[in-house]
């Protein structure tokens, strides 16, 4: 969201300062909210910004490890291994996805993104041996050029799509919700609509483009993956697996997006942490866990988050928002522009807007040319690297060899709510809120 | 395994290993007794100038989809949903109905239902021709996006919904919503409309669609009159997000 006035009262005064003063900001009404109603006020639209949810929710940060102890063993943590490859879609798929690493890159669209960062994603991707996806547009040829591993996004607008690229593609994905917004359709603002995007979608240049929420034939899902947005994973899952998916992919209502109604990313869908264990259930119930694959996203920012995510029954990760800012959103750098665009670094999530100064949610050639992909590349490869190995420093304190072998006995709660949703005991007890 | 009772005109019984550029061979393929997925498997292997008849079809699901060479492909019966689906090339004909999303996302080449065909047909469509003889279901050509489709009967309601572009034509009557949310595509009806969709009006006929319209009709095989029809097309109304329009969707 943009701030379009200067804030009347605390003009550079910090919120103790205001607090000594007795001023007190209501928690129902806060600075936010108050904004929120007088940019509705004043302009009559609702607010469209990306990024994802930005509310408190019952998160990883709510898990902790237990690590090794008397009755479990630690592996070494320079020495001994622990692997960290994944196969994807060893069911039905006669070449399924071989990663070097779990940690895969969600599908963010040409249009919402430059092709200079698409091309920067798949560069970082590959070094790593891990996967890009496409997104709603369809596939350019410099992700295709730049991604070993890429995964097509068969989505309900079917933007760009055709059998070709469907070919070249290494898996599909099919498209059936996004956890930022379960049950709506995407929307590119006509800023980002340029000749290229337009072609691509064959729509015409400018216009605010608005993408199916549903297939308009609604395909019996049959290929490789299927996304899903969390809301009800458990039947959704069983219903993927059903249908002969090998992978379900479980987006969170953490999960960033590239423009959509902010009551929308705040108010619909459920937690990442509380999508797992439902999908994870469903998975074993049918008796497929672990043989169909369960990628979580929505919120993955650190190896902790990646191995509490697979402690928990995932097979891999994706990320969104966190690639992005590998990649150098909200660089402080940037600093005076953001602030000419009324916004902040560490603040930006107008990805809507086509005007990052960072060059990687916008379409404008000049800021788009900011983004070296190869240098952007390298650093999105650094954090995979570390995102990697900070999960392999975990798992070895947990004893496992691999990380696919962590699980639920590894993980306590710190809250209540996460370990009702987690389904993993509060610390220090053996109590799970709701299990029988 | 297909069970293949042709070459019915080749003589060349070593086709694995001498494959022409261009064929002449009719391939006949029974479903009664082989799976689909072994029909669509040689579609995908065959060349061009082929020509398959599929028999038994028994109103099974995706028969000939993602077909990439210019062959003739008759389906003698009912064919079930997703008939045709991905075409890229060649000629489909379907001597029978067809059910829910008959080639959906077409890129080009044609798709000729003989019968009625059920909902959203041609749906995402991007290009090619697609002529339904008979009826076709609710959301006909929705978000089609370049597909040309002829239709001799009626279409259901909420049909043309998002369609970017392409043309869909309509001998018969069109029912409720026409055209809702409409791009660029271009609706010619000869019948009644029940309804227009947000953003849908009627368009003047000029000299060029009159054109455009007696050429899809003839391509279809028809023989209908272009000045009998009616043009509806996008008000560009609803291109921008706008608080005056919310009441509009
Ligand atoms: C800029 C941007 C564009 C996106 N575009 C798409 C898209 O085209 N299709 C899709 O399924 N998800 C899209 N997403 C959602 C991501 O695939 C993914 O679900 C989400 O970013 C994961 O959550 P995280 O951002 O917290 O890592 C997009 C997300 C962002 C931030």
């Amino acid at each position: 969201m943009t701030i379009t006035s200067e804030p009347l009262t605390t003009q550079g005064a910090a919120p103790r300062d205001l607090a000594a003063l007795g001023l007190r900001e209501s928690a129902t009404f806060d600075r936010a909210t108050i904004a929120d109603i007088q940019r509705a006020a004043a302009t009559g639209v609702y607010d469209i910004r990306g990024w994802g949810a930005k509310r408190q929710l019952p998160h990883f940060d709510d898990l902790l490890f237990l690590g090794a102890s008397v009755s479990r063993y630690p592996l070494e943590g320079y020495r001994e291994k622990c692997d960290t490859d994944v196969v994807l879609g060893d069911r039905h798929a006669t070449r399924p996805l071989h990663l070097q690493t779990p940690v895969t890159i969600a599908g963010m669209s040409f249009g919402a993104l430059s092709a200079n960062a698409k091309e920067a994603l798949g560069r970082g991707a590959s070094e790593v041996g891990t996967s890009t996806t496409t997104g709603d547009g369809g596939m350019t040829p410099e992700e295709r050029g730049q991604s070993k591993h890429l995964v097509y996004q068969y989505l309900p607008s079917r933007y760009g799509m055709n059998p070709d690229d469907l070919r070249k593609a290494d898996a599909i994905e099919i498209v059936l919700g996004q956890g930022a917004k379960p049950g709506g359709g995407g929307m590119l603002l006509g800023q980002k609509i340029t000749e290229r995007v337009a072609g691509m979608r064959t729509l015409p240049v400018g216009i605010d483009q608005r993408s199916a929420s549903r297939h308009p034939d609604w395909t019996g899902p049959d290929d490789l993956e299927i996304k899903i947005g969390a809301s009800r994973p458990y039947y959704d899952t069983a219903l993927a697996v059903k249908s002969g998916a090998d992978v379900v992919v479980v987006d969170g209502m953490q999960g960033g997006t590239a423009a959509t109604q902010q009551v929308f990313i705040e108010n619909v869908g459920i937690p990442t942490l509380a999508a797992i264990p439902q999908a994870v259930q469903a998975l074993q119930e049918l008796g497929v866990h672990r043989k169909v694959q369960l990628i979580v996203s929505g919120g993955i920012r650190t190896g902790a988050d990646v191995a509490k995510a697979m402690a928990l029954g995932a097979d891999a990760v994706a990320i969104g928002t966190a690639a992005l800012i590998a990649l150098g959103d909200n660089d402080p750098r940037y600093a005076a522009e953001y602030s000419a665009l009324g916004s902040a670094a560490g603040f930006y999530d107008d990805f809507q807007d086509g005007r990052d100064p960072a060059g990687i949610t916008t379409q404008d050639t000049e800021l788009a040319s900011r983004l070296d992909p190869v240098a952007a590349g390298r650093r999105l490869a650094n954090y995979l690297r570390v995102l990697t190995m900070e999960a392999q420093t975990i798992a070895r304190a947990c004893g496992k060899s691999h990380l696919h072998n962590l699980e639920p006995e590894d993980l306590v709660a710190l809250t209540i709510e996460a370990s009702a949703m987690a389904r993993v005991p509060l610390a220090g007890t053996s109590w799970i809120p709701g299990a029988r | 395994m297909v069970t293949l009772t042709a070459p019915e005109t080749s003589t060349d019984t070593n086709v694995e290993t001498t494959l022409p550029a261009v064929s002449t061979d009719s391939f006949s393929v029974d479903l009664a007794g082989s799976p689909v997925r072994d029909l669509n498997q040689e579609l995908h292997n065959a060349i061009d100038g082929q020509a398959w008849t599929v028999t038994s079809p028994g109103g099974k699901h995706s028969l000939a989809v993602g077909i990439n060479a210019d062959v003739t492909v008759t389906v003698e019966g009912h064919a079930g949903s997703y008939a045709a689906g991905m075409h890229q090339k060649g000629d489909v004909t379907i001597n029978g109905n067809a059910g829910v999303g008959l080639a959906e996302n077409i890129m080009s080449g044609t798709v000729h239902v003989k019968g009625d065909a059920s909902q959203s047909a041609a749906a995402t469509g991007h290009g090619g021709l697609v002529v339904i003889d008979g009826n076709a279901g609710a959301r006909c050509g929705i978000s089609m996006k370049g597909v040309d489709i002829v239709v001799g009967g009626n279409i259901g309601h909420m049909s043309a919904f998002m369609a970017q572009a392409g043309r869909l034509v309509v001998c018969g009557d069109a029912g409720e919503a026409l055209g809702d949310s409409i791009y660029e595509a271009r609706i010619y009806v000869k019948g009644t409309v029940a309804s227009l969709g947000a953003d849908c009006i009627e368009k003047p006929m000029k000299a060029e669609h009159l054109a455009e319209l007696g050429e899809l009709l003839a391509a279809a095989g028809r023989t209908d009159n272009p000045s009998d029809f009616k043009r509806y097309g996008s008000a560009r109304n609803l291109y921008h997000f706008h608080v005056d329009n919310s009441t509009s969707y």
